[in-house]
């Protein structure tokens, strides 16, 4: 027998008082996930939920440059706490990895994505945001082993690349029997409904459609900004849909 | 201080696998830390033996064991061993400190002294790890070790 990595066994523990984890993944890059995640978990916390957002795109994180957000480090007690800058809990590598590139293979992933896990004290939370990287590659892969109760809130663009690699995202979940709240069509430029149709016919819920901003990228690090912006307000009505209640909401 | 935090996850691996091999009492638990964590031994020993009395479960009377394993990298671009130990004095207390949290961020702060390459792999000295936990069986088969040796 093989010596125990002594981490695995507490990550549940961490996020046992968890209410709704939510994955925002998408298989393309480039596709808004980070954008996606950022904004969500600002709208949240507005709403009054108790809300976290952790950034486990290691190799390139980018939800601190969307908010606006400075390094700091997390303060010690009995586990790192992540700082709330913004009126939720944030947590992201830059933390400690600075400004520095991350050069990081599968298994140091993993070792770091699990370290994460073990010792950040989220304590109660509404909603916890993940932002995931690109790709159904090891972060994908622990966040399914690790976080069964992670629901995967999926982007795609109005694009036969992203859909293309979206498709292969959806049948790996489908598969693993991983929850799929549904889809999210980014950058909307014209009014075809195929990618809608498509998703619907693998009975995978399509969320709506979210029309490309191209001032979009003026609001990048200002909160103020971001929340009024056309995006935030396309997807704080997908937030209302059903499908982001609760289990003591929708009673 | 977040070993807290570590020394809890392996109080909570030993009951789950002292469980797991239907043990009605611990009575050693072996631990491995390895030098990128740089983690103090004793102090290490204290807090898992703290939340060792804390625990109201088979694992209370449990002794603690640990053990240290020296960090050995290579490269994997020019085959060079690095250790830990020498490589870890060019770094500033900072940076240290960062591989203290998290030890993969040895990729972001060291290179390899011989060609430079942050591509180097962990062979030994990462992480915390149960090597074996020493109990009494229900069925009163004293002296039952679960792990590895």
């Amino acid at each position: 027998m093989e010596m125990m990595d002594a981490r695995l066994a507490v990550i549940d523990r961490r996020l046992e008082n968890v209410k709704k984890i939510i994955a925002v993944s998408g298989g393309k890059g480039g596709v808004g996930k980070s954008l996606t995640a950022s904004i969500m978990a600002l709208i949240f916390s507005k709403k009054g939920y108790k809300t976290g957002l952790l950034d486990l795109d290691f190799c390139g994180p980018s939800t601190h440059t969307i908010l606006g957000i400075e390094r700091d480090l997390p303060a010690e007690e009995k586990g790192i706490i992540p700082p709330n800058p913004l009126g939720f809990k944030f947590m992201s590598i830059i933390y400690y990895a600075g400004d520095n590139p991350n050069p990081l293979r599968g298994i140091d992933i993993s070792n770091a994505i699990i370290e994460l896990l073990s010792i950040t004290r989220w304590g109660a939370l509404d909603f916890l945001v993940i932002d995931m990287p690109p790709g159904i590659g090891d972060t994908t892969m622990e966040v399914i082993r690790l976080l069964k109760r992670a629901n995967f809130l999926l982007i795609t663009t109005e694009s036969k690349v992203a859909f293309s690699v979206l498709e292969k995202l959806i049948s790996m979940l489908k598969e693993l029997n991983v929850s799929i709240i549904g889809v999210i069509e980014n950058m909307k430029l014209t009014s075809s409904t195929i990618y809608m149709e498509k998703i619907s016919q693998r009975n995978v819920h399509f969320l709506g459609e979210i029309d490309f901003e191209r001032e979009l990228d003026d609001a990048i690090g200002n909160t103020d900004k971001l929340l009024k912006s056309r995006f935030a307000r396309r997807l704080r009505d997908i937030l209302e849909r059903e499908e982001f209640k609760l289990e003591d909401e929708s009673l | 201080m977040h070993e807290w935090a570590l020394a809890e996850a392996v109080v909570t691996t030993a009951v789950k696998e002292g469980e797991k091999a239907k043990l009605k009492k611990i009575t050693k638990i072996k631990v491995v830390i390895g030098e990128l964590q740089q983690i103090d031994k004793e102090l290490f020993k204290s807090l898992l033996q703290d939340i060792i009395h804390l625990e109201d479960s088979k694992v209370r009377e449990a002794k603690v064991e640990v053990e240290f394993e020296e960090a050995v990298l290579k490269c994997r671009v020019c085959g060079h061993e690095l250790s830990f130990s020498k490589s870890r004095k060019k770094l500033s207390s900072e940076e240290a400190e960062m591989i203290h949290f998290i030890p993969e961020m040895a990729h972001v702060y060291l290179r390899c002294p011989k060609c430079g390459s942050p591509d180097f792999e962990v062979e030994k000295g990462r992480g915390v790890w149960i090597e074996s936990i020493e109990g009494e069986k229900e069925d009163g088969n004293d002296g039952c070790k679960i792990g590895s040796n």
